[in-house]
């Protein structure tokens, strides 16, 4: 039962970064590639509040599933917490503002400079946040004082090229996605240069978490190398990118071999840390750690959250699925 | 400021930001379903236009919906993590039949908002009717959660531990159901009479114009229903918190001596110190009559608890009497309405009428937040009634008040732009919408 559990955490995760992931990015994207608008306004608008929904229900199946570490992070890591959130309310209103706003004007530069900055923060502090969780610094030992408890767990190089590496794998994605909703060659090339860079940088932030890792005394590639499985994985998304990179560099109509081909490598890449973790969730400060395994709740629980999460599911994906087919194979 | 404070104002400004848009989001979609559905039926366009200039507002109140529940689902493991460690295993279910209702809402939703051009016509209106039942369902599952809290059940408390847990006991507790039926009703009343009221007072200003007749209409077949049933509603909440929860009910009614019978209060300043209520009507045996239905029924008061245990008398007393003054008002409004449209029609068309109307417009809302107010201080000092006190659930992060300070900044700018960006949407109806012009 807890295998089920565990499972569609998982895959409320990987959708959330891949879809949610690539709507952040969006607004990244549209920092550095200049006026976009109306694209990223078209592509998004339908489709990013459900999108949004794949963190509410991972939130969810965390807090009923597994209580324990749902109320210790949210009270160790408040503070970046609070940075998310603020991202998250930003984000949604100032996107849905400068959409809705028929006057053009100055309202229009407030809006957009919200919306660049909340697309920047909050995969920053997402990124953080999983790092301090795998880094080991955090504590509940109330003696430790203030500093150590609330803010040494996550303000530390490891976690900063987390967030570094989090928000660039957002703005990748948002990019191999924007390539295919814009029929403007011009901007269609745009999109596949910026793809090419940040899939260059991502990379570079990829390797730089392993050794900053080291560094930070957290023998990450000790472990990545020990784990057969997430080793391939990692090739696997490796080899993808001469992939793209020849797709991107090819004529119209091949957007959905991009999207397939991007959305592995990122699924890959987050199995193959599962894999590393699994079952840790958290590591805690002097070699304690919360596991799926002694944060779970009652059978009682998991069972009915089961139930829902299946009824659900059979509701949600078709209707994900005819969501995305009026507004993304229609539509190219 | 102390900690507790800060963490329960930040709760209550969240809460109070979200409630309304969670009232928006779960009566709009009826609205607007119920509107083209005449507009398919009678193919006259000014239903599609009213359709479509609503579809842009609530569009906005979505979005900021969407992300101020997020908050809040956050929020309580930020500001409640002792009661989120209990509490989570024993009402995950109601939240993850919430998240399941709220994940087919934003889909739907997306359809209904994006898919005029797209669709089938009655695919599209079929969009709108599953936006109303899920969000109607999702609002009803966070309530359940909150009921819970007020009377607990599904686990038993074993040395500060629940075990034994039953999460579907837990979801359909006592009060569960008082709470859906009036938080429903409420959110219902609270929109209609300000869509109602909005486009009141648009036909104040250009005189029968037929698309805000329409709209005024439309709007208030829903809220005086609604409006109409509500103090059944009300009236069976009271007996059912006058079971569970006397002292809330005391403290509601400002009762701080156990009486046999007892007198109903209205209006009022409560006095802790003195334990009377000045500047109040009574009504002998009243509140016996109301709380347990016999005239000469023992109700009791504040003093069968110790003072740490009693909540507090005067934000509840005040919040209540504003609610129920207000549920009566809007009510009596309903009433005139349904008289005036059976046998009166012209009177719909008079200044006086469209008065009454307009100033209605922000009356549901402030019932709703008095409601929610008088719910919340009524159950301290317990945050799950009776087993957890508020205090000991709240996080021991030193500083919790920049926190409050934030959140509230960000909150009442939110409001100041949404507020500023209707008025803009009001005043370009003419523009987008030809039926908005003729009379």
């Amino acid at each position: 039962m807890l295998t089920v559990v565990v499972i569609i955490l998982g895959i409320s995760f990987i959708l959330y970064t891949l879809l949610g992931g690539a709507d952040f990015g969006a607004g990244i994207v549209e920092i550095f590639a200049g006026k976009s608008e109306a694209t990223i306004s078209k592509a998004m608008a339908p489709v990013w509040e459900a999108n949004h929904v794949w963190l509410i229900l991972a939130v969810v199946i965390l807090f009923a599933a597994f209580p324990p570490v749902y109320a210790s992070l949210s009270w160790v890591l408040h503070i970046p917490l609070m940075m998310v959130l603020l991202g998250i309310i930003m984000r949604g209103t100032a996107f849905t503002f400068r959409h809705y706003d028929v006057h053009q004007g100055r309202s229009h530069k407030y809006y957009n400079f919200l919306f660049h900055l909340s697309s920047f923060i909050t995969p920053f502090f997402l990124g953080m946040i999983l790092g301090s969780m795998i880094l080991g610094r955090i504590t509940f030992d109330s003696t430790q004082g203030f500093y150590q408890m609330f803010m040494a767990p996550w303000l530390n190089l490891f976690c900063f090229t987390m967030g570094a590496f989090t928000t660039c794998l957002f703005s990748y994605l948002a990019s191999v996605f924007l390539v295919g909703e814009t029929s403007v060659d011009e901007e269609r090339v745009k999109y596949g240069t910026f793809a090419k860079r940040s899939m260059i940088m991502t990379m570079i932030l990829g390797l730089l978490v392993f050794i900053v890792a080291e560094a930070e005394g957290h023998h990450l590639t000790r472990t990545f190398l020990n784990s057969v499985p997430s080793i391939i994985l990692l090739i696997t998304a490796f080899l993808f990118c001469p992939v793209i990179w020849y797709f991107l560099n090819k004529e119209k109509n091949k957007t959905v071999y991009l999207r397939i081909g991007a959305g592995i490598q990122v699924t890959a890449i987050l199995v193959g840390w599962f894999y590393i973790q699994y079952p840790v969730v958290i590591e805690v400060k002097d070699g304690d750690e919360l596991t799926f395994y002694n944060t779970q709740a009652p059978p009682a629980t998991l069972q009915q959250l089961i139930i829902a999460l299946t009824v659900g599911l059979f509701l949600v994906v078709p209707g994900f699925v005819f969501l995305f087919k009026v507004f993304k194979i229609k539509s190219t | 400021m102390d900690d507790l404070i800060a963490a329960r104002l930040q709760m209550a400004v969240s809460l109070g930001f979200h409630i309304v848009f969670a009232c928006i989001g779960m009566t709009m979609p009826v609205l607007m379903a119920f509107s083209e559905w005449r507009w398919l039926r009678t193919g006259r366009q000014v239903y599609l236009d009213i359709t479509k200039a609503w579809s842009k507002g609530a569009a906005i109140f979505f979005a900021v919906g969407a992300v101020s529940g997020t908050v809040l689902s956050f929020e309580l493991g930020l500001l409640w993590p002792e009661f989120m460690k209990q509490a989570g295993a024993i009402i995950g279910m109601p939240f993850s039949w919430e998240g399941t209702a709220f994940f087919i809402e934003a889909i739907a939703l997306g359809v209904f908002l994006y898919g005029w051009n797209r669709l089938n016509k009655w695919v599209h209106w079929l969009s709108g009717v599953l936006v109303s039942v899920s969000g109607i369902l999702s609002g009803i599952f966070v309530v359940s959660a909150n009921a819970w809290m007020n009377s607990p059940a599904g686990f038993d408390w074993v040395n500060g531990k629940a075990v034994n847990i039953d999460p579907v006991r837990a979801m359909f507790n006592d009060a569960w159901r008082a709470q859906a039926i009036h938080m429903t009703l409420a959110a219902f009343i609270s929109t209609s009479f300000a869509v109602a009221g909005v486009h009141a007072w648009l036909l104040l200003r250009h005189r029968g114009r037929l698309f805000h007749q329409q709209a005024v209409k439309t709007a208030l077949i829903f809220g005086s229903v609604a409006a109409l049933l509500q103090p059944i509603s009300g009236d069976f909440s009271a007996k059912d918190v006058a079971k569970r929860q006397p002292l809330k009910l005391a403290a509601m009614e400002a009762l701080y001596k156990t009486s046999k019978p007892a007198e109903l209060v209205i209006g009022g300043l409560p006095n802790d110190d003195e334990q009377r209520v000045n500047y109040a009507i009574h009504i002998p045996k009243g509140l016996s009559f109301l709380a347990k239905g016999d005239w000469n029924a023992e109700v009791e008061g504040l003093d069968k608890a110790s003072p740490q245990d009693r909540p507090p008398v005067l934000v509840t007393h005040i919040s209540f009497q504003l609610m129920v003054m207000i549920g009566f008002f809007l009510a009596f409004v309903a009433l005139l309405y349904l008289v005036f449209s059976a046998g009166w029609r012209r009177v719909l068309m008079k200044r006086w009428w469209l008065r009454i109307v307009a100033f209605t417009t922000p009356l549901g809302f402030i019932a709703v937040e008095a409601g929610w107010t008088l719910t919340e201080t009524g159950r301290q000092p317990w945050i799950i009634y009776g087993i957890m006190r508020t205090k000991d659930a709240v996080s021991s992060m030193p500083g919790l008040r920049y926190s409050f300070l934030v959140v509230t900044f960000v909150y009442m700018l939110l409001s100041i732009i949404i507020v500023w960006l209707m008025r803009r949407q009001i005043n370009t109806i003419d523009e987008f919408y030809p039926t908005a012009k003729t009379s």
